[in-house]
């Protein structure tokens, strides 16, 4: 018997009460997400962070709030179960690396060395 | 109250226009009085339109694909014919508007409406029978992507009677697609065709990759799958994951066009280049989606008529793994002019010629497979060895192009389409062929007539090279694309060559048909009664030839590759269960026609500006779907009585067939031989 | 192999419909909704990598229009984050409620979910009229064009995902809790924890980094 059957059974079974999350785990995942929304616009808003590590700042706590939110609300993880999504989650954060970091270099690229106008509003490296 | 439509979107002034208009105009009413003079309505309604079984629904897609081809078709004569004539003095006898309506017209329709279909319908025949599963995933779902994509054709034919087509190549570069310099409905109706049967490929992608990886057959692994379904599987994901691009690429230009938005305009802080890169994000992964199944049919041909077992079957896998990841990294080979610079055009240059080694790892594991076995070289087959010769010319032709400082001179020169001619005839169109002519016995219970389709595949080939091989020289020579004029005489006489070449090719479709209309007069002698009439080594041929609506009366174990194989080789393929089941079957539904019905509205309104219409399109689609989701009876069983009855008819034509034949196909004295 | 046994376990519909026990491997047990419905996500995702892709390219194409750092209002964005991140738990706990087969309170808690997805919506429709109303709509400038697509995009789904709430309380009211409707509520609280997913992108790249 295939992988893919025993996995699926499982995912209805096992998975009944290790998969759907309980109050506390949704009430840890609220609190943590209020919390890093608030570090996230305290960064910008604050005016206690100092202007460099804005971007990196906001980042830090919007990845974590992913983190927070995928394992909480969406009940992410590694259990035989959640394998196969996590794989194709895996697989399309990478293609969706490719679409925009692609993006970006490519048209950044040609904006300096075609001169397009929006380069000259960017900061030239 | 109709918006932009009025009486003058006819194009009473274009006599070919008029001339094309009235032929469908006679055909359709003469269609439509046979359908009805034989009380066929019912029949359609109930069978076909309405069904949700897969095979019929791949049936469908290819009938209307073979349909497609031939007015893409007739527009790659027409533009053969006029740039043979268009040289110096003469200007030919297409307008310039008319001349690119036709070659943009030709480009969608044959990937979108052709080579997508084809495709898609190949899946949906074959991939639920190879992996013993009774249907697709979800088969309303594949009603409905069927309905979406026939929307999608309606509005590209409509077209061309109401209004115009998209005058600016394939991939409606802006600004030339913005409406600045495209103000009539040619565009939009480039989108919305596009828009809805690239919604309904996406659901097919999902459905397919859910099938694949949860309805297999107990016992199968994954790396115990055909290699079809491998490739069926590798495309589905690279469907799923690039076509969302497009639908996204569509939406920005159509929020130019309908909503002045300045994503790609040249004011406002526009960057059309932002469109070119996001198309090819799509666009290069789309190749792989179309050959990458015909790679899969290859390998199955290939292993069945050389009665030896794929070589390299592992090697297989990961290469098709391999293409499906790199095919995400090489997009910007198609606009290395863009100006990048030079760190950026290495990079895709290399990662483009990285992707040429899994490939070429293939036609190795072809050859190989080849070697040493007993080829019976019959029409599937010839199409196979027909596209490695081919197919490797046109991939070193790519190499050659991804070379940037070669492809700065042959960038949009005809050497580039002469190069994708060569990899989409010679990799997707010869595999189709090749492929329909090996399945056919599986959906209909008859084989095709070897002679025409025999004719036909020489016809291609000769055409082809005549066609295209002038091509690469012209491109050589300077010659571009999309012209519809030249000054120098000198290109003439390879224009004409490549215009003979069309015409030899058009012979072969012409034999395509014939063989069609033979087969089924003749499909008496070509009958297949043993399900097996090549000596198969997958599952769909160890089950009657049609296939029985629900498959598999019991789910076969599998526990190796090539399991059937397997059993005929031990005897026990065909051992009748002591006792069958009930089987649970999904009810047919016309919810997907209504659906289809109401996006066709939507496009044709949202083209015209008739804003009532296409609410009341949206609206009806969006309450079609909702009313299904209210429909509990959605399914049935078929009684086990029934199934014996059906599986002792097939068991006992099957033990007439044996005793019958002296030498059955899958005797063993002959596939020794490996 | 067991999976006769297995599958017949939990064709909970097909035993009411058929008495059970068979093997039917083809029906639809939920799981292969739950993948579907993922993989459809993940496609949706690749939609939105399409418009953050063009958002950062024509971030600085403001054509000398408005630029993020005139026109954001961030305490305004982080009243709309809180609408929908409180929605994303009410939703959670109509899901717990249906594990426990307590219908009622599964459709009091979806009408609490739809009020704050109904009041994130309303915000966003405000926010873009007054930016409409202050010439800085989507013609403006690229910049503003892809804003106004990116963000709108968003609230389009937050909008289904509301339609999609009102079917399933109609459903859940009718119906009652079957195989077929727990599916879709499942189906529809990942859609909701993924929109909740996709705005923690854009308030941080849109709008954070905007007013940076």
């Amino acid at each position: 018997m295939s992988g893919a059957h025993h996995s699926h059974d499982a995912a209805h079974h096992g998975a009944a009460h290790a998969d759907h999350g309980s109050t506390k785990s949704y009430l840890i995942g609220f609190t943590l997400s209020v919390l890093l929304t608030l570090a996230s616009f305290g960064v910008v808003m604050s005016g206690l962070v100092p202007h460099e590590l804005m971007m990196p700042g906001i980042i830090v706590f919007g990845v974590a709030q992913l983190v927070v939110q995928l394992v909480c609300f969406l009940h992410m993880g590694t259990s035989p179960s959640q394998r196969g999504n996590l794989a194709i989650m895996l697989f399309t954060i990478l293609i969706l690396g490719i679409v925009v970091v692609g993006s970006l270099w490519v048209l950044h690229n040609m904006n300096v060395n075609m001169m397009h106008p929006t380069s000259q509003m960017m900061p030239v490296e | 109250m109709f918006g932009k439509l009025t009486l003058e979107a006819i194009p009473y002034h274009e006599p070919i226009v008029m001339i094309t208009l009235a032929a469908v105009i006679l055909g359709g009413l003469a269609t439509f009085a046979l359908v009805t003079r034989f009380k066929l309505w019912g029949y359609l309604w109930n069978e076909w339109f309405t069904s949700v079984d897969h095979k019929k629904i791949g049936i469908m897609y290819v009938i209307v694909a073979l349909v497609m081809l031939l007015r893409g078709f007739a527009d790659a004569i027409m533009m053969r014919l006029q740039q043979a004539m268009a040289a110096s003095d003469a200007a030919g006898y297409l307008p310039p508007h008319h001349f690119d309506q036709v070659f943009t017209a030709h480009g969608v329709i044959m990937i979108f409406f052709v080579a997508m279909p084809f495709i898609t319908g190949l899946m949906n025949l074959v991939v639920p029978l190879q992996i013993g599963a009774r249907d697709v995933a979800y088969p309303f779902l594949n009603s409905l992507s069927f309905w979406l994509f026939m929307s999608g054709v309606v509005l590209v034919m409509m077209s061309l009677f109401v209004g115009d087509f998209a005058a600016t190549g394939w991939l409606a570069y802006p600004p030339l697609s913005g409406l600045q310099y495209s103000p009539t409905v040619g565009v939009d109706y480039y989108i919305w065709a596009l828009q809805l049967s690239g919604l309904g490929t996406t659901l097919s992608g999902i459905n397919f990759i859910v099938t694949i990886m949860k309805m297999r057959s107990p016992g199968m692994k994954l790396m115990q799958m055909p290699v079809f379904t491998w490739t069926a599987l590798v495309t589905n994901i690279l469907i799923v994951a690039a076509f969302p691009v497009l639908t996204v690429t569509l939406a920005l230009l159509t929020a130019d066009r309908y909503l002045d938005m300045h994503f790609f305009t040249n004011e406002l802080g526009g960057n059309a280049m932002m469109y070119v890169n996001l198309i090819w994000i799509w666009g290069h992964p789309e190749v792989y989606i179309l050959v990458l199944p015909c790679f899969g049919a290859y390998s199955e041909i290939v292993a069945t008529f050389s009665k030896k077992p794929l070589f390299g079957y592992k090697s297989m896998v990961y290469a098709t793994s391999c293409i499906g990841v790199l095919s995400f990294v090489v997009w910007l080979h198609h606009f290395f002019t863009m100006g990048s610079g030079a760190n950026v055009n290495a990079f895709f240059g290399i990662t483009t010629m990285i992707i040429s080694v899994p490939t070429g790892a293939k036609l190795f594991n072809w050859l190989f497979t080849m070697f040493r076995g007993r080829v019976e070289y019959n029409v599937p087959m010839l199409w196979t060895v027909g596209f490695m010769v081919t197919f490797v010319i046109g991939g070193v032709t790519g190499v050659l192009l991804a070379v940037p400082g070669a492809d700065f001179v042959l960038h949009n020169s005809v050497f580039l389409i002469a190069h994708f001619h060569n990899v989409i005839i010679g990799g997707v169109v010869f595999g189709v062929f090749a492929a329909i002519n090996y399945w056919f016995p599986k959906a209909f219970g008859f084989r095709l007539n070897e002679f025409w389709g025999k004719a036909s595949f020489w016809c291609w080939l000769v055409g082809f090279y005549m066609a295209f091989m002038p091509l690469y020289v012209l491109g050589l020579k300077g010659m571009t694309r999309r012209m519809n004029h030249y000054a120098n005489p000198d290109w003439q006489p390879y224009l004409i060559v490549a215009a003979l070449g069309a015409a030899v090719i058009a012979v072969g479709i012409f034999c395509t048909l014939v063989q069609f209309y033979v087969s089924i007069r003749d499909r008496k002698k070509l009958t297949d009664p043993s399900g097996d009439p090549w000596g198969g080594r997958t599952l769909e041929w160890s089950i009657s030839s049609p296939a029985p609506f629900y498959n598999f009366a019991t789910l076969p174990q599998v526990r190796e590759l090539d399991q059937f194989w397997e059993d005929k080789q031990n005897g026990v393929a065909y051992v009748q269960p002591a006792k069958y089941e009930d089987i649970h079957m999904p009810r047919n539904t016309g919810v997907g026609v209504v659906m289809g019905a109401f996006g066709t509205v939507l496009g044709f309104a949202l083209v015209w500006h008739i804003w009532w219409m296409a609410a009341a399109g949206l609206v009806g689609m969006v309450a079609a779907f909702i009313v299904r989701a209210y429909d509990r009876d959605i399914d049935y069983w078929v009684p086990a009585a029934e199934v014996e009855k059906i599986e002792r008819s097939r068991h006992a034509q099957l033990k007439q067939f044996q005793t019958t034949q002296v030498a059955p196909v899958a005797a063993p004295s002959r596939q020794k031989v490996a | 192999m067991s999976s006769a046994a297995i599958s017949a376990t939990h064709g909970a519909l097909d035993d009411v419909l058929h008495g059970g026990g068979v093997d039917h491997h083809h029906h639809d047990d939920g799981s292969k909704t739950l993948l579907g419905f993922w993989i459809y996500l993940m496609s949706d995702c690749l939609i939105f990598s399409g418009l953050f892709a063009t958002f950062a390219v024509l971030a600085h194409a403001t054509a000398g229009g408005p630029t993020a750092k005139e026109l954001f209002e961030l305490p305004y964005v982080l009243g709309e984050t809180m609408l929908l991140l409180i929605s994303s738990v009410t939703f959670g706990m109509a899901m717990l409620n249906m594990h426990a087969g307590k219908r009622d309170k599964v459709v009091a808690w979806l009408a609490v979910t739809f009020l704050f997805g109904a009041g994130f919506i309303a915000m966003e429709v405000f926010e873009f009229a007054k930016l409409i109303h202050e010439g800085a709509g989507p013609s403006r400038s690229a910049f503003l064009s892809s804003y106004f697509t990116l963000v709108g995009t968003h609230g389009l789904h937050v909008t289904s995902g509301l339609i999609w709430l009102v079917v399933m309380m109609d459903q859940m009211r009718r119906f009652g809790l079957t195989d077929a409707t727990r599916r879709r509520l499942s189906c529809l609280s990942l859609f909701w924890h993924f929109l909740d997913i996709v705005w923690i992108c854009v308030f941080t790249f849109v709008y954070l980094r905007g007013a940076i």
